[in-house]
């Protein structure tokens, strides 16, 4: 696939000497919804900051545009990394800063011909994208928890990444704002044509944005299924379908 | 890379139109709008925009968006004649209605209501004291009842960090303040041929003031902002809250247990703090001056009186009630994020050492009126 901006091959995750999950492979395509799911501690997270840049796989390649992220120089994939927007599980904000700060850091940084004006009005820009126009000068701590990921989204679209990670986002939201969240990813993802990562186990929201999903089996240590959630779902592994199938109602769910 | 164009242009009918050409993106070189908007001279009032650019990113539409302002303010309908893909939607998603926070209309008033809010805040602050000290008496009480919840083992590890853990750096400072008391003293003293007093005044120094404040002023440093930190820590990821659900006072829980191992470990550190403080006196004195170590010894053994130890001592529990009592008291009250536990230590240490100076200057004024 041609069109693929990140590609996993062979990638082993895990701290240290200690191996997570071994062999995993796998192609992320431009504009792809691509979501990492599995049971808890089956590595997912760890995975992720293998894929974000923030810690070396054990083993495997990860291409990143057609270059081997981890076998660059550091200066090489600090500047590739500019290209990732990561949405942390906690949103990760930086809390002595306003939005707008938070949002003009890495760009005064990255892109130092924008003059304040420019700034500015890109903050508020990735501000209304999320939903959060006027909030430029209030601290994270002034915000629900919603609001939070939001803004820490906008930040995440700082410097239009190729690549948004996000890293539970639906974790503490009522199911009208993760619903919302849901939305609002694919509409990003339309409008700016992203390739987005997730990580979660929410079943509504692997269903409502999943092209493709990745699962992870905690106990044989590497990838049991990788296809469109549909498809796991009718012709999976049983563990993936019954992972896939469980109801949000335990009443309904099947005998 | 090509650059980012924005011009006017005549349609075949003659209408003026606005043409965004190029690369519009965050790395490149970007045209005024507001100096290309101010050679507008059409006088319909609707304003065609033609956007055909070969690459975009936000800069675009950060572009579109000023414009739509701009037109907005001259009464300008914008109409797009030609809008790369997405762009259109991306506006509209700008644009829709945005959620304000709870309470962010209530923001800064001007300098009487600013007053009036730190009145405000100082006064829910010393209520908030106030509440804590009380609860700390009936944990107190309870505790002499026995019927306080809290477990040996955070006791005994509280004492292992304030005590042994501090000894290092007490004997360092104590040695090196009775060194300083030593060189200070002797260079008066000398004059008058005198240097014997040396001991005098490190013995008395040490043992009714500088070993209780330095110990206190390390301690405060150390434990003081260890607990602030450690209760902010603890409050900031809910771990008091789940106390609290689960039943138990945090007062009991985590404050006793490090107010009663500062109480037992400071007079024992002030004590150790006294004596380095004169070995390092003696140092000096039997060192670089004219007496010999028996003088010397002699001297302080003459001077040490009980109730200037003693007088110390009790000013070293005092400290452990303020430092324990300060440090616990900022962790507990602590906000809920990194910053907030940042804060809470600083404010916590910068009370404690002002609680210290203030509480010393009141004993030894006290003292003095009452012949001690």
């Amino acid at each position: 696939m041609s069109d693929a901006v990140l590609i996993a091959e062979n990638l082993s995750a895990g701290y240290g000497k200690r191996v997570i999950q071994r062999d995993l492979n796998f192609r992320i395509a431009r504009g792809e919804v691509f979501v990492i799911m599995g049971g808890s501690g089956c590595g997912k997270s760890t995975l992720l900051r293998h894929l974000i840049g923030l810690q070396a796989p054990l083993a495997g390649r990860m291409l990143f545009n057609g270059e081997d992220f981890w076998a660059q120089p550091e200066a090489r994939r600090a500047a590739l990394q500019q290209e990732f927007g990561v949405l942390y599980q906690n949103g990760a904000l930086w809390g002595s800063m306003t939005l707008r700060e938070n949002i003009c850091l890495p760009l005064e940084t990255y892109r130092p011909n924008l003059d304040r004006a420019e700034l500015d009005e890109l903050a508020a820009l990735k501000l209304a994208l999320v939903g959060l126009g006027g909030c430029d000068e209030l601290y994270p701590a002034e915000l629900s928890g919603g609001m939070r990921k939001r803004a820490a989204l906008a930040r995440a679209l700082a410097l239009d990444p190729q690549v948004l990670f996000f890293d539970e986002p639906s974790a503490g939201l009522d199911p009208i704002s993760s619903m919302a969240l849901d939305e609002l990813i694919l509409q990003l993802r339309d409008s700016l044509g992203s390739s987005i990562v997730l990580v979660t186990h929410e079943l509504p929201s692997i269903f409502a944005v999943a092209d493709t999903c990745l699962f992870l089996d905690g106990q044989a240590g590497t990838q049991l299924a990788l296809g469109p959630p549909d498809e796991l779902l009718a012709h999976g592994p049983e563990a993936v379908r019954r992972f896939l199938g469980r109801s949000p109602h335990p009443a309904k769910e099947a005998p | 890379m090509a650059a980012a164009e924005l011009r006017w242009q005549q349609d075949p009918q003659g209408r003026t139109q606005l043409c965004v050409s190029g690369h519009w993106t965050l790395a490149t070189r970007k045209p005024d709008l507001h100096t290309v908007f101010a050679a507008f001279a059409g006088q319909d009032a609707e304003l065609p925009v033609r956007v055909t650019v070969a690459a975009w990113d936000s800069s675009l539409l950060a572009l579109l968006r000023r414009l739509q302002c701009l037109a907005a303010e001259r009464q300008l309908q914008l109409r797009w004649l030609e809008l790369p893909e997405g762009v259109e939607r991306l506006l509209q998603m700008g644009s829709t209605h945005p959620i304000q926070p709870a309470g962010s209309g209530q923001r800064r008033g001007g300098p009487l209501t600013r007053l009036g809010l730190v009145v405000m805040s100082t006064l829910a602050s010393l209520a908030t004291a106030a509440t804590f000290l009380g609860e700390i008496c009936l944990a107190l009480l309870n505790l002499l009842r026995g019927r306080a919840r809290l477990r040996a083992g955070d006791f005994w590890l509280a004492l292992q960090q304030c005590g042994p853990g501090a000894l290092p750096i007490v004997a360092l400072i104590a040695t090196l303040v009775g060194l300083i008391l030593a060189f200070v003293g002797a260079a008066q003293l000398e004059a008058f041929g005198a240097q014997l007093y040396i001991a005098n005044m490190v013995a008395i120094g040490m043992t009714r003031e500088m070993g209780a404040l330095m110990t206190a002023v390390i301690m405060a440093g150390r434990t003081g902002a260890a607990y602030a930190a450690e209760l902010g820590s603890m409050q900031a990821n809910e771990e008091i809250d789940a106390l609290k659900t689960f039943g138990f006072p945090p007062l009991e829980f985590l404050v006793l247990p490090r107010l009663l191992a500062l109480l037992v470990a400071m007079p024992l550190l002030c004590a150790f703090a006294d004596a380095l403080g004169i070995l390092g006196g003696f140092v000096i004195g039997a060192g670089l001056f004219d007496i010999s170590a028996t003088q010397y010894l002699n001297q302080s053994l003459e001077m040490l009186s009980l109730t200037d130890f003693l007088l110390g001592i009790f000013k070293s529990l005092v400290f452990a009630v303020l430092i324990g009592l300060i440090g616990c008291h900022y962790g507990l009250a602590c906000g809920r994020n990194a910053q907030a536990v940042g804060q809470a230590t600083t404010r916590a240490v910068v009370s404690i050492i002002v609680a210290l100076v203030v509480s010393d200057a009141l004993i030894t004024l006290i003292c003095t009126q009452l012949g001690i």
